[in-house]
């Protein structure tokens, strides 16, 4: 048996719009993980806040407890039941950064909590109120903390959105499964799409170490 | 301005205040009065309450019973706190020193001191800044605007600290256990920056084990042991001729370590 690598060649500028693809998908979904798990993880912080607490609790549990794949295609193909029909990229999206924005706001939890106690103290001491204090104080503190567990979920968001080529959209996965389909070239393609996936994990996390490193440079933190 | 009743008048007032952690009575009733300018030394052993009772008077610690007035606020009132904004107000009048400092590591000296004035008191960049200048030339560090509390020793921090909790320009300063935390060769520096502001009118409570500092400066002694007042008088009083058996165990083991030192 030999390896036969030039479908994936030519195929070459389908494979580079699909990582495009791939990498606009995560990007968006990255910002809206972000933004969900900030507020999420916030508003797991203060339990006597019942409605918020449970709220946010409710959606950990149920995101965390459920496969990616499942929750897409309710997004994808449970949703236009009800007539709400969003375009695949939208589902896409809104489906990982959903998903991502449950283990982002572990994440921010966990730093924020590891903020020395006396630094809140310190703030509201003076008078702070307590969004301010957050703001300004406990966050930036957290957030250089936040960036080593942030660069594995970032890794793993990568990954986890080859599952969008099941909706149609033309990432890097699904252009990759198109070659195959009109080459058989399964085992080559696949090795090659890896080995892109591979480089463009790889390349996150690389910039994410050298911004902790700048972060941390004064010893500041 | 009518100085005689501004004196006369009690800048704190402390009636019957309690706290438990738990099935633990850490505050079983205290009383105290203190009147602008003065200041209060507070002593006592560990576990005794007198750093809940110093967090007390400005809500970091809840309390649970009694009355707390301070700088003209109603903190708490028959054992229940004053709503988060008014505690938020008090603050800005009770500035507070912490143990371990607790500078903010991610600014550089001058933010953590333009900070709180800046985002609370509105003062415009300048204003902050020429202010925070000030007050870091008067605690001897004006040399040291521009790097991060990271590279500050010890009693440079806590120098800081106090700088810091002056700019928002408190009526009342509490201390809790300020040099606790110091290199011996460090407290020197600390407690001299506090000689000066207590000549300078401010009205303080400090929490402390510095005794010889609490003979020098302190106009009034306050003997705390398991959540009581046990003793209170001038110094001279205080550690001359103690009423309480309690408080003279307490000075004789803290003396003899002074004298060993």
């Amino acid at each position: 048996m030999t390896l036969d690598f030039s479908p994936a060649w030519a195929g070459w500028q389908d494979l580079a719009t699909g990582a495009a693809t791939t990498v606009e998908v995560t990007a968006c979904s990255l910002v809206l993980g972000c933004v969900l798990g900030l507020l999420v993880g916030i508003g797991r912080l203060a339990p006597q806040r019942r409605i918020t607490f449970g709220i946010c609790t409710a959606y950990l549990t149920f995101i965390r407890g459920t496969p990616l794949l499942v929750q897409l295609f309710i997004l994808f193909f449970g949703l236009p039941q009800f007539g709400i029909i969003l375009p695949a990229f939208a589902c896409g999206v809104l489906g990982l950064g959903v998903y991502s924005g449950a283990y982002v706001s572990e994440i921010v939890r966990g730093s924020i909590q590891s903020v020395d106690r006396g630094q809140m103290e310190a703030a509201r001491s003076l008078g702070m109120p307590y969004r301010m204090a957050m703001r300004k104080v406990i966050l930036p503190q957290a957030f250089v903390r936040m960036i080593p567990p942030l660069g594995n979920e970032f890794i793993a968001l990568i990954k986890n959105s080859a599952l969008v080529s099941l909706l149609t959209i033309d990432d890097l996965m699904h252009e990759g499964e198109k070659i195959i389909s009109v080459s058989y070239r399964s085992l080559e393609v696949y090795i090659v799409i890896a080995f892109i996936y591979l480089i463009l994990t790889s390349a996150t996390s690389l910039v994410l170490r050298r911004t902790e490193k700048a972060l941390r440079a004064d010893g500041r933190v | 301005m009518n100085e005689a009743i501004v004196m006369n008048e009690h800048i704190v007032s402390v009636r019957q205040l309690g706290k438990s952690f738990g099935a633990n009575r850490v505050l079983q009733g205290i009383d105290m009065d203190v009147q602008p300018s003065q200041v209060i030394v507070v002593i006592g052993p560990s576990g005794s309450g007198k750093s809940t009772f110093l967090r007390c008077l400005n809500g970091l610690e809840t309390a649970e019973e009694g009355t707390v007035r301070i700088c003209g606020h109603a903190l708490v009132e028959h054992g229940k706190m004053i709503d988060e904004s008014g505690l938020n107000r008090v603050r800005r009048d009770v500035g507070m020193v912490f143990q371990s400092f607790n500078l903010f590591p991610h600014l550089n000296v001058l933010h953590n001191i333009m900070l709180a004035p800046r985002s609370l008191a509105r003062l415009s960049v300048d204003e902050a800044e020429s202010q925070a200048r000030a007050l870091l030339a008067k605690v001897g560090l004006a040399h040291k605007a521009d790097v991060f509390p990271g590279t500050l020793s010890g009693g440079q921090k806590q120098r800081v600290a106090i700088a810091r909790a002056l700019a928002m320009r408190p009526q009342v300063m509490l201390f809790d256990e300020p040099t606790s935390a110091l290199d011996p060769e460090l407290v020197g520096e600390v407690l001299q920056v506090m000689q000066t502001l207590a000549s300078e009118g401010m009205t303080m409570l400090i929490v402390t084990h510095e005794m010889n500092f609490a003979r020098d400066v302190a106009d009034t002694v306050v003997v705390m042991d398991h959540g009581k007042v046990i003793e209170a008088g001038p110094p001279a009083q205080i550690f001359s001729s103690p009423q309480e058996a309690r408080t003279r165990s307490f000075l004789q083991a803290v003396l003899s370590r002074e004298s060993i030192l």
